[in-house]
């Protein structure tokens, strides 16, 4: 061991993401010596050449999608569904897409900042139509813990005093764009809630940070602090505590035990230059999103833990859960011949319509949010594409000029994001055989849609159409068929995993107690979407973060009472 | 650009007398001096392609104009260096070289069968007679799917170099990208064009 080794910290947190972030945050600013391992490189949004601002003629590539950043070159993302050297395999007949940050603050980059407070419904879903299972703890139990994450990160939103969709507290909302307009006006004909954002998007200064700008590019990096990501909100301004290491290009590859079966620190792979370290640690927190925190704690095996750390239970890799989507675009007519301004406002809607409709009354059992898109975005790589779709249907010059710029504007999309049931057939475990460049057992997925989720989406299907419609518009797609699910996403590619690790009051059934702590193992911790005992028709972001710091009070009591 | 200006000053100044030249002489003048400004502009082109060869770059350049060409609000697409533009975005990109060499070679062959010359060789009429048939897939003929494919492709191609060229976004009037104190919301015309309004 060398000797920066060789020091002892309180806490080792991996990953440095959402909940990886406000992990080291609270623990940091709480007292304790944390060091954080991330998998990938340095980021800082005001110093590591974010595209912010940037306009896409100043790329020959215009703004599309390179190997390295799939979701676009302006991207600050750093990542991939296919990395190189780090493979995952599926079961035969499985379709999983399975995406990995590799970057410091992880997905908080790139994410679309949709910040949803999880209803008190969401958490004991079981006692109310019998499906899945209840979480150990409820809405009450978070409830203070959203409230301090509203306010160290900053949202905006509005009070709207809906069921199952609690308000926060939050910053004055932007108003809605002119098609957001459209879309609410057609909203309320058809009985649907349409309702301002809540995007962690500040719009009031906060902490020293300054309120957005409205360039419309959140997912570039913010070079104002202006939205949440992880490196510049929570890790840099925790590290100003001076108790705080960051060591990038550190691949965990599995947390390590003594004798009584403690966690005493995390081995890990300096990929720069393909060295086995060790950090030792007397708590470790696992944050690695969830299916590579799953994938550590099988890869820790040991006398004590021959199926893995922290799983006597076999739970770990199972109850793996996606958010259901799917997406619709329209194109409307009364907003051909746009009149020109600045619709670019912040880097996501401005609206959205929580779900609204008692299952009771419907073929499926849970719900899902709608997100629209649309608008002036600014013209980059892929713009207008397929006009020929569009009357007169095609042609060239004079027209087509015309053409394109009339029709600017005029398309609005819709897309669906709802809960999954946690089911037996989804779930990943280790690959037998197969193996990372860095030695690493991979993950093998299975994966499977059930009527739940299917039903559900044909029901967002029709709803987006019944909205074009509404607003006198056309789609030119077709309904998917029941064969291709009615076009829901394929499992992964929201990106929003739960579940691997999951939380519960009963230690034969579940990896973590209410606190995110190992049954199995009192000084390990899981502070990422792993511990999740179901989706909801909200994202996970605003949840991981709230629990990470609930997680992270515990840890702190525990400390100063010995325990661990 | 500045040559032909300059030529033009230069033959309005003299008078025609002076030169004793006929209708003929000036007609053939005129041909010639297209010619050499051509060859000027050609020469004065830094841009080396990389991937179209010649005869592909000088079609391509042909095309992309008469997908969007100048007129009041903009330039054309070569104006704003469309062709520049695809040349270095194919060279990382093997799918869109292969539609693009089909393509351009289907254009070609399809000329020759028409009118025994290639695209660029064509007149305007017989260039807009082989679009004509190709730039309208609703109405195309079954043995046109080949040019309707390459077609859209290469509208879409050109549709993405030239509007968001700086040319391309300031024709649309794209207002953003950039910070700004507030946000305005919708403005008030728009609210009435569109029949909504904030509550």
């Amino acid at each position: 061991m060398t000797k920066s080794q060789q020091a002892e910290y309180d806490v080792c947190i991996v990953g440095s993401g959402a909940g990886g972030g406000m992990a080291a945050h609270r623990l940091a600013l709480g007292g304790a010596r944390v060091v954080v391992l991330e998998a990938g490189g340095w980021w800082d949004n005001t110093t590591s050449n974010s595209a912010m601002l940037r306009w896409p003629y100043q790329s020959s590539q215009r703004g599309s999608s390179t190997p390295d950043r799939p979701f676009g070159e302006f991207d600050a993302c750093v990542g991939g569904w296919e990395l190189p050297g780090e493979p995952f395999t599926r079961a035969e007949g499985t379709s999983f897409s399975w995406w990995r940050a590799r970057m410091l603050g992880g997905r908080t980059n790139h994410w679309g900042r949709i910040s949803l407070r999880f209803g008190p419904d969401d958490f004991k879903r079981k006692s109310i139509d019998g499906l899945g299972d209840d979480w150990p703890i409820s809405y009450s139990d978070i409830a203070p813990y959203y409230d301090r994450v509203d306010d160290l990160v900053g949202i905006f939103g509005s009070a709207e005093n809906l069921p199952n969709h609690p308000d926060g507290r939050f910053h004055p909302a932007p108003r809605p764009r002119c098609y957001e307009l459209c879309v609410k006006q057609a909203c309320d004909k058809m009985g649907i809630w349409c309702i301002p954002a809540r995007l962690s998007v500040i719009t009031k200064p906060l902490n020293g940070r300054a309120p957005c700008h409205y360039c419309g590019q959140c997912n570039r990096g913010c070079m104002t602090n202006s939205n949440f990501s992880s490196p510049n909100v929570l890790l840099l301004p925790a590290q100003r505590t001076n108790r705080l290491r960051i060591i990038t290009n550190a691949m965990a590859r599995e947390v390590t035990v003594n004798s009584q079966g403690l966690a005493t620190g995390v081995s890990y792979i300096n990929t720069a230059t393909g060295r086995d370290e060790h950090v030792r640690a007397r708590v470790v927190v696992l944050a690695a999103s969830a299916c590579e925190s799953s994938r550590i704690l099988l890869n820790s095996k040991s006398s004590q833990y021959p199926q893995g750390l922290a799983n006597s239970s076999g739970v770990v890799g199972k109850y793996l859960t996606d958010t259901t989507g799917t997406d619709v675009a329209g194109f409307i007519p009364k907003l051909v011949d746009h009149v020109p301004h600045n619709c670019d406002g912040v880097g996501g809607g401005h609206i959205y319509m929580p779900w609204w409709i008692d299952n009771k009354k419907l073929d499926f059992p849970r719900g899902y949010h709608i997100e629209v898109w649309g608008g002036l975005g600014v013209p980059s790589y892929g713009f207008m594409g397929g006009i020929e779709r569009y009357e007169p249907g095609g042609g060239y010059g004079a027209q087509l000029k015309n053409d394109y710029r009339r029709y600017y504007g005029s398309t609005i999309g819709f897309s669906g994001r709802g809960e999954q049931i946690p089911n037996a057939d989804c779930y990943c475990e280790l690959d037998p055989t197969v193996k990372d460049k860095y030695g690493i057992p991979v993950l093998r997925f299975h994966w499977k849609w059930t009527d739940h989720e299917i039903n559900q989406v044909k029901h967002m299907q029709e709803t987006f159409r019944a909205l074009v419609s509404e607003m006198g518009g056309e789609v030119f797609s077709a309904m998917p068929t029941k064969e291709r699910g009615y076009g829901i996403a394929t499992g992964g590619s929201i990106i929003h995993e739960l579940g691997t690790v999951r939380m519960g009051s009963d230690p034969k059934t579940s990896a973590l107690n209410a606190w995110g702590q190992a049954w199995d193992c009192r000084n390990l911790f899981v502070a990422d979407g792993g511990s999740f005992v179901s989706q909801a028709d909200k994202n996970p972001t605003w949840t991981i973060m709230a629990l990470a710091m609930r997680t992270s009070d515990k840890i702190l009591e525990l400390r100063k009472s010995g325990v661990i | 650009m500045t040559e032909r200006r300059d030529f033009l000053k230069f033959l309005a100044a003299a008078p025609l007398a002076h030169f004793a030249v006929t209708a003929l002489d000036l007609e053939e003048a005129a041909t010639k001096t297209r010619e050499t400004l051509e060859k000027l502009a050609e020469r004065g082109q830094q841009y080396q392609p990389k991937v179209f060869t010649p005869a592909e770059w000088r079609t391509a350049r042909v095309l992309v104009d008469l997908v969007i060409p100048r007129d009041a609000r903009s330039g054309s697409a070569t104006d704003a260096k469309v062709p520049e533009f695809m040349d270095v975005f194919m060279e990382t990109r093997e799918n869109m070289r292969n539609w693009m060499r089909t393509g351009l070679a289907w254009l070609d062959e399809e000329c020759n069968k028409r009118f025994t010359k290639t695209f660029v060789d064509c007149n305007d009429a017989q260039r807009k007679a082989v679009l004509d048939d190709i730039a309208w897939p609703r109405r195309a003929r079954q043995e046109m799917q080949a040019g309707v494919r390459f077609f859209n492709n290469f509208r879409n191609f050109t549709a993405s170099g030239f509007w968001s060229s700086q040319m391309g976004v300031q024709d649309l009037q794209y207002m953003g990208n950039r910070p700004t104190a507030q946000w305005n919301g919708c403005p008030t015309p728009a609210l009435n064009k569109l029949g909504v309004k904030y509550s």
